[in-house]
């Protein structure tokens, strides 16, 4: 059968998810804790080192502290980081080194629902750490506007895009050191193209007019004026490039997944 | 006779362009045991894949349970027990909590999945290890959990690839018992294997595959009567293998060198044994009925396979 073919998608992915849950309790403290210490330790050493050197950024007209530039950055950075690393380390460990997979297609569960579940499941840890990140930033009085509630579905909508993206990767993996490159290649590089640590007004024209088509650029657009209490401009389009992107790539995912477990 | 459980016609499959199934056609009735037997690389997992819908044939059909692989594949697979050659059991989950994570991807009700899991830990001998990951278990306890978490929605068909490779004799045994219970609930199996007397005790019907092609089939009693003469002397030891071409070699329908060793299938093995020991009294000589192991050799040759 055509391995691209429309995906055939159904509740039978309940279980799988629930079954990476089950796991997850028993591990949540620690992986918690290494989800939130990182953006944690960039937000203190760049935000109040340097934000003391650069003072306030100027963000769609307004004058905000750099705290705030960043955290509002950092926090989608996070979400995506969340994201890529569950959809790629974790989800890998169990399609190619636990055969958890295999196991599963035993029973009467479809891939298609099983690459749903892994997507679903890498974008639920995205949402968690985004949530403790925010709390941690509410508690440190960064932002508090009731526009962060709009911002952390965006986030949640951040986490899904980066786990569909993640996905194809997975499915082209022989091995783990594949995902450096993907780290080290797309995910580093889009930060600082999209706005996370300084404007993008400060990067070269040519470089700026592509960064608007990438989704942490999209993201950040959407999230930061929340964090500052307005709404962001161009919304429609920044989660239409959000939505294409999660589709566009869970689709391709899905194609080069049943190629890999047909061989 | 009733319609088969499973009705696999016809089916091929390429890789490229080799042929690993070729036009292979076999049946299992309710109630039986199929073995599956054949060097590496005959075909038996990726038959056993096509079976299950993980792989798509090139050509045939497959009908199983009254409905149509891969077409009815869920359906298929919710009556369908499966212990594939490697373990995939989920190491972060106790034996307990494999079973009742396995029994919702069936859909089952949560409150028969936790009805059903103490005895499924009783029937693999477990129960002592409810708690225990399968780290901490041995090769065979691991198989067995394996074989318990395969019947967690009671199917109909079990397929086991391979359930015993790598377990010690013990170990073995054990399966075996566990599996003859299965058989006389009813169940019925198809199992592949390299142990023939796994096959010959299990199994009511067998199926040799070479290079994805159908070499033989049947009851393993009949094969082995239909293939070779009933007695086998084996002779090692200095001089040995100058019996081959040596006059002896009359008293035995057909005779087979491996290595330092020779083989003679004959009807009757006493004149022979006589000859033996008269003429060669330093030889060391075993005499045995035939068994599976001779014919898959008979069938399959002596040579060692590439994949193997």
């Amino acid at each position: 059968m055509n391995h691209w073919r429309a995906p055939a998608l159904s509740l039978r992915f309940w279980p799988v998810f629930r079954r990476n849950l089950l796991v997850w309790r028993k591990l949540a403290v620690p992986s918690l804790i290494g989800n939130i210490a990182e953006p944690l330790i960039w937000l203190v050493a760049f935000g109040y080192g340097m934000g003391a050197l650069v003072g306030t950024v100027r963000v769609g007209g307004a004058e905000v502290p750099y705290i705030l530039f960043l955290a509002s950055g950092a926090v989608c950075m996070s979400a995506m980081n969340a994201a890529s690393f569950e959809a790629l380390y974790s989800a890998f460990s169990r399609m190619h080194v636990q055969k958890t997979w295999d196991g599963i297609l035993n029973a009467p569960v479809s891939l298609d629902d099983v690459v749903m579940a892994e997507m679903l499941w890498a974008a639920y840890k995205a949402i968690f750490t985004a949530t403790a990140i925010l709390l941690v930033m509410l508690a440190l009085n960064i932002s508090h506007s009731p526009k962060l509630l709009v911002a952390w579905l965006v986030l949640l909508a951040v986490g899904i895009a980066f786990s569909c993206i993640a996905l194809i990767f997975n499915a082209l993996a022989q091995g783990y050191d594949f995902f450096t490159y993907y780290f080290t290649l797309f995910l580093t590089p889009m930060m600082f193209l999209s706005g996370v640590f300084f404007p993008r007004e400060q990067l070269p024209e040519l470089v700026r007019a592509a960064s608007e088509w990438l989704p942490l650029t999209s993201a950040v657009e959407l999230v930061r004026p929340m964090f500052m209490d307005r709404w962001p401009e161009g919304t429609l389009r920044h989660l239409l490039v959000l939505a294409t992107y999660a589709v566009a790539a869970f689709w391709a995912a899905l194609a080069l997944t049943r190629r890999r477990f047909a061989a | 006779m009733t319609e088969p459980l499973l009705d696999a016609r016809a089916l091929t499959k390429r890789y490229g362009d080799s042929v690993v199934v070729d036009a292979l056609s076999f049946r299992i009735a309710a109630g039986e045991c199929l073995g599956v037997i054949g060097p590496n690389g005959a075909g038996k997992t990726t038959t056993i894949r096509m079976c299950l819908g993980l792989s798509e044939p090139d050509s045939g059909e497959i009908m199983a349970l009254g409905l149509r692989m891969p077409r009815d594949a869920l359906a298929i697979k919710a009556q369908l027990g499966v212990v594939s050659q490697f373990d995939s059991l989920d190491p972060d989950f106790t034996c307990a909590e494999n079973l009742l994570v396995y029994g919702r991807y069936f859909g089952l009700p949560e409150r028969r999945i936790r009805e059903r899991i103490p005895q499924l830990l009783e029937f693999a001998a477990l129960t002592h290890k409810a708690d225990a990951r399968p780290v901490e278990l041995s090769g065979g306890m691991r198989r067995r959990l394996s074989l318990a978490r395969a019947l967690v929605n009671d199917p109909r068909l079990l397929m086991l690839d391979e359930p015993t490779t790598g377990l010690d004799p013990q170990a073995r045994h054990l399966m075996w018992e566990r599996l003859q219970v299965l058989l006389q609930q009813g169940k019925s199996i198809l199992l592949t294997t390299h142990f023939m007397d796994e096959a010959e005790r299990l199994c009511t019907r067998l199926l040799v595959l070479d290079h994805g092609r159908k070499i033989a089939e049947g009851r393993p009693r009949e094969l082995i009567a239909r293939h070779l003469e009933p007695d086998v002397v084996e002779a090692y030891g200095n001089g040995a293998l100058a019996l081959a071409e040596s006059p002896l070699r009359t008293l035995a329908g057909r005779t087979e060198v491996s290595g330092e060793t020779v083989f003679f299938y004959t009807q009757d093995a006493r004149p022979l044994l006589d000859a033996l020991g008269r003429e060669h009294p330093k030889l060391r000589t075993l005499h045995r009925p035939a068994n599976l192991e001779d014919l898959f050799l008979k069938l399959t040759g002596r040579q060692i396979r590439e994949e193997a």
